[in-house]
């Protein structure tokens, strides 16, 4: 700030906090909605401040179920994405280290067509491709199990990038020096390379933590067994509540634990975080 | 691109890029083409023969209205998006750019709803404009607004989709805006200051002309941000209705497909949704090496 | 026993550029060789073939009996110290150290063994062993760096301009810490900088490298006397030598300079009376005189270092720049005559078009 104007600063503050308050609204009336028995959510206006069920409810919904979603639990749905959220990411970070190692370090025939190949993916995103994923999905026997729902999703392009860009800044005498120690590609690799992009690694974690435990779409075709059903994607149907209203206490308990999770790792690890949005983005 | 040194020549990279390539091919080039391939085949209804037909499909879409429809929804719907979204990050990166004490905890205040899946805002959105029981729904009602029903009104559920695909991108449009207007050396400020502007001023003649390449940049994304990643919220929201008014290509792609099983049509879209792609990261990229002289 | 012996080494690179012409040097156990040179001379290139770290294209690398052209660096008993040090970031300084006795397997006791004696030779302390390299000075990284070499107790220890990221103090102290641990040590080293003062103080021997060429090899007092060529002349010593454009007398006794001045010859002959030659005396060798066949300089600038002065000045019509060195102070000023001498043991003739030595 150049000039001290009180006012304005304190209008600006204003500004903030109502800002602040706009984008939290709708999680306040999640929870406080979270929190009530049926009947009360039946009741014009609905309620604005915190009633006495989210315990109750909070069992209920791990436990039972919710609506016509009944015959699975909603803890088993947060089972689910949390592995396929784990193994995406974590399949994104280990096989893009690797190609980006190889693209990096290594001089050989086809390096560029590789690395061309691994580009096109970025062009390539699900929403555009869906009916013929689904129907290599489909041949493979991959329906209805995690490695479906979590393998064609883990090529990538921005990490690939990312590796490839924290590489290239490694300065050179550091394999050189590796190289005099003795130390083969796969262990400098190991014990070089992979520590020194640590932090790197942790920021993509983290987005990519939540680019899994938010697919949508996906898990909508790849599963048509309940069991395996994920939390995100189990709320919308839900809300299609064919004959009785929509039981949106518990619709709204699910939806808050269904944001839970990625909300606590973006607001925890909120300095990866940011870095990993910037990086990705290069 | 590549190292000044490196090992010598094995098998090694070979089998380091191999799972990736393994899944691009597999995942995302197989598909693609087939994709692509589809597109010129046209399968009647009953799925019995199917005939190649060249750019039929193509040209039967581009004289549907349905179809140019959606073209101009979709982009009604991004455009709509980015702006209420950037102009809303914009005002509170400012705001948190100016105050001294805070900054930070704004930040955390207001970076989460980046990770609310899109089904799910579109879930919190909907709950809060439901027209019997949704508390903004009752609001209007004191307002005497009481005809509100996205269910049945084309435009209300357009403007609701729009609000909550906005809502979600705030965090990320803010993030980047505050480090843009960070990174604008202090000294140009206080110059202006001194040259007699006042902080409005400034903000038109010097922080917004310099945080231009930041706000292409993001119309950029929150272009295809719009685009493609916003079909969690319009299925779970609207469902593309009432009577297609929030139908995006996205949407249209899978209803086609998945619910019409118009195959060799689903597969057309597929591919002019590809060339939009494409289209857009072409220009991110241009973007990118501009940034770089910037 | 020659303990590194490069024999008609070249190194051509894939863009069928020629870094290096062909080297020979046989290097004796415990020898300290300096490879001196301009950037871009090749110095590095070939410390780095010595090394394993670039593809040798012609003749042979010889460490102790083994030829090492195609061996891998970490098999061909070197340590290598570098300019940026490559310490790995991630480690401790202990660590960091330890790595490369971990990879060959060596027990944890033999190595706790090695890095604590390498760290009292260095006078790193245990606490600092345990810090991580960017918690330390640059001096100190530079301990690290020369720590690593140490432990390993190779055969030969390559050094490349270890010294050029350290300020000018700290860099004078290490260049001396250097000189008394190879001393010590009594490990053949090489050693890469294009600093002449730290080539001087540090070699036994001085290879002169300049465009991929061997210009002189030598100790540093035959560089300094007798300077193989131009090159090396103007290279090495500092300020650096004055040159200036003469003909060999018609007796070819002396030299005859521009001005009309004639220096007076040493006894060799040989000199054909005549002849163009590129003269040079070097700064400290145009001594005050009183003598009445003196060439007298125009004074033009006078620099003050203290220890010494530096005059600038010029003879007669000559238009070249010449630098005096002079001990003390002097109260020579701008415009006044410095009649001087050289003594003829220190003029050096080159020819003007090869700039060898004449």
């Amino acid at each position: 700030m150049v000039e001290n104007r009180p006012l304005l600063t304190l209008f600006s503050h204003l500004v903030l906090i109502l800002g602040v308050l706009v984008v939290a609204f709708p999680i306040w009336i999640t929870f406080v909605a979270s929190s009530h028995d049926a009947v009360r959510m039946t009741q014009v206006p609905l309620p604005l401040l915190p009633g006495s069920h989210f315990f109750d409810n909070l069992w209920q919904a791990l436990t039972e179920g919710v609506g016509n979603v009944k015959e699975v639990s909603v803890g088993t749905m947060l089972l689910n994405s949390l592995a396929m959220a784990l193994m995406i990411s974590i399949g994104k970070i280990a096989i893009s280290l690797l190609s980006a190692y190889a693209i990096v370090y290594f001089r050989f025939p086809f390096r560029m067509g590789f690395f061309w190949m691994i580009f096109i993916t970025l062009m390539l995103p699900v929403e555009v491709r869906i009916l013929p994923t689904f129907k290599v999905v489909a041949d493979l026997g991959m329906l209805n199990n995690y490695w479906g729902l979590s393998i064609p999703l883990i090529a990538s392009a921005t990490a690939t990038f990312m590796f490839r860009q924290v590489f290239l800044t490694i300065p050179d005498e550091l394999l050189e020096a590796a190289r005099i120690d003795g130390a083969g590609p796969l262990r400098f690799f190991a014990d070089i390379l992979v520590p020194m992009s640590r932090t790197n690694i942790a920021a993509l974690f983290v987005i990519m933590f939540i680019y899994g435990w938010n697919q949508y779409l996906w898990p909508l075709l790849i599963t048509q067994d309940k069991d395996m059903y994920t939390i995100v994607m189990s709320i919308k149907q839900m809300t299609e509540a064919s004959e009785e209203s929509p039981e949106w206490h518990m619709i709204m308990m699910t939806t808050l634990l269904a944001m839970i999770p990625p909300v606590v790792v973006v607001v925890t690890m909120q300095k990866l975080f940011v870095k990993g949005l910037t990086e990705t983005e290069k | 691109m590549l190292k000044r040194v490196h090992f010598p020549p094995s098998v090694l990279p070979y089998l380091l890029v191999a799972p990736q390539v393994a899944i691009t091919i597999v995942f995302f080039i197989w598909p693609a083409s087939q994709a692509l391939y589809q597109s010129l085949l046209l399968e009647d209804a009953f799925g019995l023969s199917t005939k190649f037909v060249w750019f039929e499909n193509f040209t039967a879409l581009f004289s549907d209205d349905q179809y140019l429809d959606a073209f101009k929804r979709t982009f009604v719907f991004s455009l709509s998006v980015a702006v209420v979204s950037m102009s809303a990050a914009l005002l509170l990166a400012v705001m948190a750019d100016r105050v001294i004490k805070g900054t930070t905890a704004y930040r955390t205040l207001l970076i989460w709803p980046y990770a609310v899946a899109p089904a799910v805002a579109g879930a919190l959105w909907m709950f809060l404009f439901d027209p019997t029981l949704g508390i903004v729904a009752y609001v209007f009602d004191m307002l005497g607004y009481t005809s509100w029903n996205f269910r049945l009104n084309g435009n209300e559920a357009m403007v609701l989709v729009v609000l909550a695909a906005a809502w979600k991108q705030i965090s990320y449009n803010f993030l980047f805006f505050l480090a843009g207007m960070q990174a604008i050396p202090k000294s140009l400020i206080e110059a202006a200051a001194i040259d007699g502007a006042g902080p409005g001023r400034r903000f038109w003649t010097i922080v917004f002309p310099l945080l231009s390449p930041t706000t292409f940049f993001l119309l950029v994304i929150n272009m295809v941000y719009a685009f493609f990643e916003t079909f969690g919220i319009i299925h779970a929201v609207t469902k593309g209705g009432p009577a297609k008014a929030t139908e995006i290509l996205v949407f249209k792609v899978y209803n086609d497909g998945f619910v019409g099983l118009d195959l060799g049509s689903s597969a057309a879209q597929s591919v002019i949704l590809m060339a939009i792609v494409i289209g857009l990261t072409v220009i991110q990229f241009r973007y990118i090496e501009r940034k770089v002289e910037y | 026993m020659a303990q590194v012996e490069i024999k008609g080494v070249e190194k051509v690179y894939p863009n069928g550029f020629k870094a290096i012409h062909g080297v020979d040097i046989d290097i004796a156990e415990g020898e300290f060789v300096v490879l001196v040179g301009p950037s871009g001379c090749g110095k590095s290139t070939l410390l780095r073939m010595v090394a394993g770290l670039e593809r040798v294209t012609a003749g042979t690398i010889r460490i102790g009996e083994r030829v090492v052209n195609d061996l891998e660096p970490a098999q061909r008993d070197i340590a290598m110290v570098f300019q940026n040090y490559a310490l790995y970031p991630h480690m401790s300084v202990f660590n960091n150290m330890a790595y490369g006795l971990k990879i060959r397997g060596m027990s944890k006791a033999e190595i706790a063994d090695r890095v604590q004696k390498a760290a009292e030779i260095l006078e790193l302390s245990s606490e600092q062993l345990t810090r991580r390299p960017n918690q330390l000075s640059g001096g100190q990284r530079q301990r690290v760096a020369m720590g690593r070499a140490i432990v390993r107790e190779p055969s030969v220890f390559l050094f490349d301009e270890p010294l050029s990221n350290l300020d000018a103090k700290l860099r004078v102290q290490m260049r001396v810490e250097i000189k008394k641990l190879q001393e010590r040590l009594g490990i053949t080293s090489i050693y890469v900088t294009h600093d002449q003062v730290e080539a001087m103080t540090l070699g036994h021997r001085l290879m002169v490298l300049n465009e991929g060429n061997v210009e002189q090899l030598g100790t540093p007092i035959e560089l300094y006397e007798k300077p193989a060529s131009q090159f090396v002349a103007g290279f090495i010593g500092s300020p650096s030598m004055n040159f200036m454009d003469a003909r060999i007398g018609a007796g070819g006794d002396t030299v005859e300079l521009p001005g009309g001045v004639s220096l007076p010859l040493d006894g060799a002959g040989g000199r054909e009376p005549g002849r163009a030659v590129v003269l040079g005396i070097r700064p400290e060798h145009l001594e005050a005189t009183t003598g009445s066949d003196v060439a007298s300089l125009r004074v033009d600038l006078v620099e003050l270092l203290g220890a010494d002065t530096l005059i600038h000045g010029h003879f007669g019509d000559d238009k070249a720049d010449m630098t005096v060195r002079l001990q003390g102070t002097s109260t020579l000023r701008p415009g006044d005559l410095y009649p001087c001498a050289v003594d003829p043991a220190h003029l050096h003739l080159f020819d003007p078009d090869s700039g060898r030595r004449i």
